[in-house]
């Protein structure tokens, strides 16, 4: 952790999200309502907060994935506003669901998904084998497998990205005790190659372990910003 | 784009093939619809013969919804949608790929439903080219419009039944101009075919430009 800090504290300087009043509506109910928050390079931010806080619709909109509906925000210096599909290109995200297909096998999936991001294919087996799904599951229809396999393949398919914002939506979830572990190591390993990383989780605990800063969500809004949480 | 098209294309005909839903339940489905017709009409022969080309063009249609409800599910499911935005595929070619794959499993049903209406209606062929020619296109003309109509009710909760309400009357066009030229084909009609093939390849090319054009925005807002 020691090192990590080390790397963090040196590029915190670079903002990789940046948002003012950022509004977000689900519907008509804005899930966001009117969010401040800067995140620099390096920093890993856990964002914790009662269920339908806002903490999911934080992550897809720091993703590219919602539209802005009022104020500003850049993520990786794109505009929120304008150039979504380039923030799209340049996060990873784990959300809820886990993006595969149940028909195709896991190499399968994963190959789709290198191919659509224009990742190199290369990338797709050292991520099986760092995520534990090259051996006995390659060939494996997802339809098969357990939840936490599946979380195993999709988070495998956002190392194949190596983005330079990770976004993990409750990654824990589902998970067995040396997944869990696995979740952490990556974090780690990521945060100190330089990428950014906002995650979710309920386990405040485990998580704080691994978080630079800790910022609280309730109501669409941020009520609490933590640096250095550990 | 033509790489990526042929990516979704190729994923979901893989998809198609490991599942089996075409082979295993859309085609016997096709084959009881076009059976329980001819028990309908067969007593009264000529009236089977002048409807053949209606009763199999109103098959496929059936055939046409399934294989759309299909292949929405395949990206609603567990948030496939949503990956490929993040992934930067075009939407254009996403839609393009799906469309492909939906035009090529109905081509596929339509040569079985062909052998079919042979032997259980007695049918004839009376142009070859003018029959194939009117499967491909309006196979297109369907795969388009459907895939358009099935991404626009994709994040609807009841979009089971909502995308027949709504694409059934969009089809309307492919089921006359189909039926037309069927008719020429199998000559139970005295009509010009493949001047209905033309309206037929004007509904194809303009839902797919629309398709096209308005992918992006329904996989944004839905």
């Amino acid at each position: 952790m020691g090192q990590l800090s080390a790397v963090a504290d040196s590029v915190f300087d670079v903002s990789i999200i940046r948002l003012q009043a950022a509004v977000a509506l689900i519907g008509r109910f804005p899930a966001l309502a009117g969010i401040d928050l800067d995140v620099g390079e390096g920093e890993v931010v856990l964002v914790q907060g009662p269920n339908g806080a806002g903490k999911s619709t934080l992550l897809r909109l720091c993703a590219g994935l919602m539209r802005l509906e009022s104020g500003e925000g850049t993520v990786l210096s794109h505009d929120l506003a304008t150039e979504r599909p380039a923030i799209r290109r340049s996060v990873g995200l784990l959300g809820h669901d886990t993006a595969l297909y149940d028909d195709l096998t896991v190499r399968e999936n994963l190959d789709f998904w290198a191919k659509a991001s224009r990742v190199d294919a290369s990338a797709v087996t050292p991520a099986m084998e760092r995520l534990g799904v090259a051996d006995r599951l390659h060939d494996v229809p997802v339809a098969l497998l357990s939840a936490g396999q599946r979380r195993r393949v999709a988070l495998a398919a956002v190392v194949v990205r190596r983005p330079r914002l990770w976004l993990l939506d409750e990654p824990h979830a589902g998970l067995d005790p040396s997944g869990r572990d696995l979740v952490d190591q990556l974090v780690v390993d990521a945060a100190a190659a330089g990428a950014t990383v906002l995650l979710s989780s309920h386990e405040v605990d485990r998580t704080l372990e691994l978080a630079t800063r800790r910022i609280t969500v309730a109501g669409g809004t941020i009520t609490g910003d933590v640096t250095d949480a550990r | 784009m033509l790489a990526d098209i042929r990516l979704v294309a190729a994923k979901d005909l893989r998809i198609e093939w490991r599942s089996r839903v075409t082979l295993s339940q859309v085609v016997p489905f096709a084959l009881l619809v076009l059976v329980l017709f001819g028990f309908a009409l067969d007593a009264n022969r000529p009236v089977l013969d002048a409807a053949t080309s209606g009763l199999y063009w109103v098959t496929v249609l059936f055939v046409g919804l399934m294989s759309v409800q299909r292949a929405t599910a395949i990206e609603t499911t567990d948030g496939a949608r949503r990956a490929l935005l993040l992934a930067g595929v075009e939407p254009a070619a996403v839609f393009l790929g799906k469309a492909l794959a939906v035009a090529l499993q109905l081509l596929f049903v339509e040569v079985v439903l062909v052998g079919g209406v042979i032997v259980l209606f007695d049918a004839s062929i009376e142009s070859l080219p003018l029959l194939a020619a009117t499967c491909v296109v309006a196979s297109v003309g369907i795969a388009a419009a459907g895939t358009l109509l099935g991404a626009l009710v994709a994040g609807v909760r009841a979009r089971e039944t909502v995308l027949p309400i709504l694409l059934l009357p969009v089809l309307a066009p492919v089921l006359i101009g189909a039926t037309r030229a069927f008719d020429d084909a199998l000559g139970t009609v005295a009509v010009d075919g493949w001047a209905w093939l033309g309206l037929l390849a004007g509904f194809g090319a303009i839902n797919t430009v629309l398709g096209a054009l308005a992918y992006g925005v329904l996989l944004e807002e839905t």
